[in-house]
């Protein structure tokens, strides 16, 4: 086929890390300040570009963590065969420098106008563009009723766990733990099934709109599950990042 | 989001937002692809994607076939879109 007009260029700048969190203890979050950040949605990702001394370069696309209006903010989980993910969860300190360039993707992201109510279906790290959109839901101060699923291993494994241990008005949020649990757990602790969607999920009568992001295998199953609910696939709107870290 | 061939390797259309955007100068993960072999018409974001150490290969949700291929070497990017009927 032909090819397409080049309207503008992605450039990469240089990004300072600024204060750095700890999630959990593989899972970092790390404020970025970029001197030219044109805004974000909730929901877009960034490129991330490290340069070794010898030239060799490695690029990693992250989601944003942080909503629009907010200090740009990726969370990262390291992979323990990572070529990036290793340096920005280990050796990454305020003050350090390496490339961005972005904001990038338009397909997972959510506006107020866009509507709902919002099933959010996250696995592990999947969770990080829906804590993106939650707090754009909140900044904008919508009314948009939401339901967060959020399937981790563990609860030492729960990204965000004191912000989403006080969800904003409007907002529920419902853990499974599909390893191990606390004692006296009285949640969720199986991976997300048919049964467990049909449990959580708004009736497809509702109109709901779905983002599902994890997994590949997370990611499949959930929209599966959620379009044997009824739910139009054009409605349910996925992110897919391969096979689990660990 | 009917298909079984996706793999667990996979990624989709959204892990390259950065590099279509590279190469198009325009966000093309809301754009609609349509298979060169068997005329399945798919959003990008939804398209199985490959990162491997030689280069980054898209293929079909319904045939599997190749329809995009980028190669990058010394910093540029060589683009295959042989496998695709149309990109809009």
């Amino acid at each position: 086929m032909a090819g397409t007009a080049v309207r503008g260029r992605l450039t990469w700048q240089t990004a300072t890390v600024g204060p750095v969190t700890d999630e959990t203890p593989h899972v970092r979050t790390l404020s970025l300040s970029v001197p030219d950040w044109s805004g974000h949605r909730a929901g877009q990702h960034v490129d991330v570009r490290l340069t070794a001394e010898d030239g060799y370069q490695a690029e990693r696309e992250y989601s944003i963590a942080s909503a629009p209006g907010e200090p740009l903010a990726i969370t990262v989980e390291r992979l323990d065969d990572g070529e990036v993910s290793p340096y920005l969860t280990e050796e990454a300190q305020s003050g350090d420098q390496f490339e961005v360039r972005g904001p990038v993707g338009g397909y997972f992201v959510w506006e107020p106008d866009t509507g709902g109510p919002l099933l959010l279906a996250a696995g592990g790290s999947g969770v990080v563009p829906l804590r993106a959109i939650l707090r754009h839901r909140a900044r904008t101060r919508s009314a948009v009723p939401v339901k967060l699923l959020y399937s981790s291993r563990s609860w030492e494994d729960v990204i965000y766990s004191s912000e989403l241990d006080l969800p904003a008005d409007g907002v529920e949020v419902i853990y499974t733990l599909t390893r191990h649990q606390p004692r006296a757990w009285k949640g969720y602790a199986r991976r997300v099934d048919e049964q467990m969607l049909a449990e959580v999920a708004w009736p497809a009568g509702q109109g709901p709109l779905a983002y599902v992001c994890g997994p590949t295998s997370f990611v499949e199953s959930v929209a599966a599950g959620l379009v044997g609910l009824g739910y139009p696939a054009g409605r349910v709107k996925t992110e897919r990042f391969g096979a689990t870290g660990r | 989001m009917d298909d079984a061939a996706v793999d667990d390797f996979a990624v989709d259309g959204n892990a390259i937002a950065g590099l279509l955007a590279s190469v198009f100068g325009a966000e093309m993960t809301t754009a609609v692809g349509t298979c060169g072999s068997c005329g399945a018409v798919t959003v990008v974001a939804e398209l199985p994607v490959y990162l491997t150490e030689i280069g980054t290969v898209v293929r079909c949700r319904s045939c599997y076939s190749v329809l995009m291929v980028f190669v990058s070497v010394r910093g540029m990017t060589c683009v295959d879109l042989m496998g695709l009927a149309s990109l809009s």
